[in-house]
């Protein structure tokens, strides 16, 4: 990197300190007799936890992290010896294969067991099954927070809300019996209020993806930007962090680079990434000058550029809201318009669908997707499919033909519509 | 063909057919009625019934179906149920239905209810949202409120105002159908050769089609022959089925399991049929009795989270009160729920020292020898091992 640029690399940079010291002081949470709490990405409520005095175990993260680092498929293999399919879930089996391996992480940490596993049942019923099988092999108790799935096109009604409320006020006394500890209702109030400021930060990141070229790939890069906001949302560490980002993300803009040298085609991203072959998987959109500008796994954890944004006037209501609307709780015709609208907004040129067998909650309705966008708004949409935790998916040779052939045909659809 | 024969050629046919003919009857005998098809696995049907409406239970096409433009929406590493029931609405199979309605169940029953949506615009669809917080103090009003949208809905559908007492009624229409599947249950279970497992199950997925107060007197005509149908003891060990609560195995599987000497005896094949633990207890409030039902008196399945151990649990207790000497695992092939719940149930199964195997099938299967095999075999274990144990 020149030495011209004051930012470039810093959310690389921060975000693996951030990160160690979080497994660092994880590892460390019984030794110190502080309480642990597992729960998930999807409509996450680590401010309310960490307000309660928990530290936190987010299970997708470690399982997307043996993913990346190549130790994903042994832990499958231990899982499947346990009786799990083939067919199931490679997160949960990731899980369950590091757990009975006794915990250690890929960079050496040990995974602390939880004292509550917290069941935030957002737009994922394997959540449920995945958290069952913890409470047995931790014989930890475990607590739900059941998000109704939402209908219609106009968000949640009153009485969902009301009913997700209600249960985050009934887990706070479970978190007091547990933790010993009263719950801190300024401490949640601040953090609320710091996770609202991050909020407006990361937009603005992931927002900048509107103009040509974007500074940002809003997919394969924006997610490992996303991490701090959906691991440690609401400390004063992931604010930071994302003023970092925004100054790299903003000098780019004014020096006019790109995570690419050119960009040649806009591109929106549906489905999550191949975590265990990432780096190839990005090659093969990179070869052909492909920019994702806006992508939905990058809102996994929250759509906050819809225009939600947690209150710290309204703690427990917002919290409710915010786990109602996460993506994977919104219906297909959501999905859909949201898709559809950033096509729009971001100028995109083709959608491409990765379809991950693990996660149906993804993956069913794809095939709907790529026929609207294709016959309805003649949108070019590749499909393809591997998994997100399992490697023996990815068959490379046959993806990086359909991708290929995907790009050499749009290439040429521009070609002979300039004719 | 004598009266029994021909009450369960008429069953087994319903249960095959990819016309529907029971519904389609009732519809050109009531041309302003309203068919309502459910997917597995459970769906609170006296909602429906109070407003006139006719609930179908849809358990997807079977071995029957070609499916051909449902490939196209439904990846190859779904389940075949998902796939099949798309195929019928694809192929108008199910155009006499006038709505459609899917619940807590999976992630594929939950993104296929939008799915549905897209591509039938026209036909009512819903989802129903079943608590999985049974703890919450909140969760019976929520669950109430929602029974009571979808009653409203049916209501507008059907176009008939109707009373707390018209669910009332249906709730004991309801409760009638549930205590006769039960007797038969019982008569399965205490002599598996007086009625066959295909008999006892065509019999219990008829029940999701027939309008109930029709089909109730013919299951007491049933009960009736066959206390007194002529038939002899044979030998066989006795075996609970596990894991086909929602796709269901073909009438072939079911036969090669009666085959092969394996009587089930407890099952939970179509649980949704027969939901409920206990009779409803009723109040002056049906809204809350059957909110009160799902909350404490439904059977303990995966599509309804309570407790974790729950469960395995309970199908110790299946096992033990029916006296069986072994668990089948009969299960879809990519039906998660049910393969997450295998490994808890198989801890709790190996600890009380209970034998098992685990088969897995698909509809559009044709070979059911290496699932005879397997079935024989386990028979054939539990026999010799079982002597070997008491020499």
């Amino acid at each position: 990197m020149s030495q011209s640029y004051l930012h470039q690399g810093s959310g690389q940079k921060l975000q693996r300190k951030l990160l160690g010291d979080w497994y660092q002081n994880l590892q460390e949470a019984p030794q110190r007799g502080e309480k642990v709490a597992y729960l998930f990405i999807s409509g996450n409520i680590g401010e309310l936890l960490q307000a309660c005095g928990f530290h936190l175990v987010y299970p997708e993260v470690n399982a997307l992290q043996c993913g990346i680092k190549k130790v994903a498929g042994p832990n499958i293999l231990s899982a499947e010896d346990l009786g799990y399919s083939g067919d199931v879930c490679g997160y949960v089996k990731n899980d369950i294969g590091l757990l009975t391996g006794g915990n250690q992480m890929p960079q050496g940490t040990v995974l602390p067991p939880p004292d509550l596993l917290v069941c935030n049942y957002a737009g994922c019923a394997t959540y449920l099954r995945w958290f069952e099988a913890l409470a047995e092999f931790y014989q930890a108790e475990m607590v739900v927070v059941d998000v109704p799935y939402l209908r219609g096109t106009d968000g949640p009604t009153a009485e969902e809300k009301a009913y997700v409320e209600r249960q985050l006020r009934e887990l706070v006394t479970v978190c007091e019996r547990i933790t010993g500890q009263e719950f801190d209702p300024e401490a949640y109030r601040q953090a609320v209020a710091r996770s609202a400021q991050t909020e407006d930060l990361w937009v603005d990141i992931l927002q900048s993806a509107k103009r040509k070229p974007s500074p940002i790939d809003a997919y394969f890069e924006a997610v490992f930007f996303m991490a701090p906001i959906y691991v440690m949302r609401g400390t004063e560490a992931c604010l930071d962090y994302y003023r970092a980002v925004k100054e790299e993300i903003d000098e780019r803009v004014q020096r006019g680079i790109g995570p690419l040298a050119r960009e040649e085609v806009r591109i929106l991203m549906e489905g999550p990434p191949a975590w265990p072959h990432f780096r190839r998987f990005w090659e093969m959109f990179k070869k052909w000058g492909a920019v994702s500008v806006a992508s939905t796994y990058s809102k996994v954890g929250g759509v906050w550029d819809l225009g939600f944004r947690h209150d710290p006037d309204r703690p427990f209501e917002s919290m409710a809201e915010y786990m109602l609307g996460c993506y994977t709780n919104r219906n297909w015709g959501m999905r859909s318009d949201m898709l559809k609208s950033y096509a729009e907004e971001y100028e995109a040129d083709a959608l491409v669908i990765h379809s991950v067998k693990s996660c149906r909650s993804f993956s069913v309705g794809q095939a709907d997707l790529r026929e609207q966008f294709i016959r309805e708004y003649d949108i070019p949409t590749l499909f393809i499919e591997s998994d997100l935790a399992d490697p023996r998916y990815f068959a490379e040779a046959q993806m990086k033909n359909r991708i290929d052939a995907f790009f050499e045909a749009l290439k040429h659809r521009r070609v002979t519509a300039q004719v | 063909m004598n009266r029994l024969q021909e009450i369960l050629q008429s069953v087994r046919e319903e249960t095959e057919s990819l016309d529907f003919p029971g519904p389609r009857k009732w519809k050109q005998a009531n041309p302003d009625g309203r068919c309502v098809g459910f997917f597995p696995v459970y769906c609170p049907v006296e909602i429906l019934d109070a407003a006139g409406v006719l609930p179908v239970a849809l358990f997807g096409g079977g071995e029957q179906i070609e499916v051909e433009l449902a490939d196209a929406r439904v990846q190859s590493f779904i389940c075949s149920i998902s796939r099949s029931t798309l195929e019928l609405g694809l192929t108008d199979r199910l155009d006499f239905m006038d709505g459609m309605l899917f619940g807590s169940l999976c992630d594929v029953a939950r993104n296929l209810s939008g799915v549905w949506a897209r591509n039938f615009p026209d036909t009512y669809c819903d989802y129903l949202h079943f608590p999985q917080n049974l703890a919450s103090d909140q969760a019976m009003d929520f669950y109430v409120h929602d029974l009571k949208r979808l009653a409203g809905d049916m209501a507008q559908l059907s176009g008939k105002s109707w009373s707390d007492e018209d669910l009332a009624l249906s709730l004991d229409r309801y409760e009638s159908l549930r205590a006769r599947l039960r007797k038969l249950q019982q008569i399965r279970c205490q002599e598996p050769w007086r009625l066959s497992l295909e008999e006892f199950y065509c019999l219990l997925r008829a029940a999701g089609r027939r309008k109930v107060e029709a089909y109730i007197p013919v299951l007491d005509e049933v009960i009736s022959i066959l206390e007194k149908r002529d038939c002899r003891p044979v030998d066989g060990i006795r075996v609970v089925l596990e894991g086909s609560f929602c796709e269901q195995p073909s009438l072939e599987l079911i036969r090669s399991l009666d085959q092969a000497h394996c009587f089930v005896v407890e099952s939970d094949l179509a649980r949704g049929m027969c939901w409920f633990q206990e009779p409803i207890q009723r109040s002056d409030d049906p809204w809350l009795d059957l909110a009160r039902a799902y909350f404490k008196h439904a059977e303990a399945s995966v599509v309804r989270h309570r407790d974790p151990q729950e469960r395995s649990q309970r199908l110790l207790q299946r096992v033990q009160d029916s006296g069986a000497e072994g668990v089948i695992f009969c299960t879809a092939k990519f039906c998660e729920p049910a393969f997450y719940d295998f490994v808890l149930h198989k801890r709790v199964l190996e600890q009380a020292d209970v034998p098992y195997i685990a088969v897995e099938f698909e509809e559009k299967m044709s070979n059911f020898e290496s699932i005879r095999t397997q079935a024989e075999t386990f028979s054939e274990s539990i026999l010799f091992f079982g002597e070997e144990a008491m020499a």
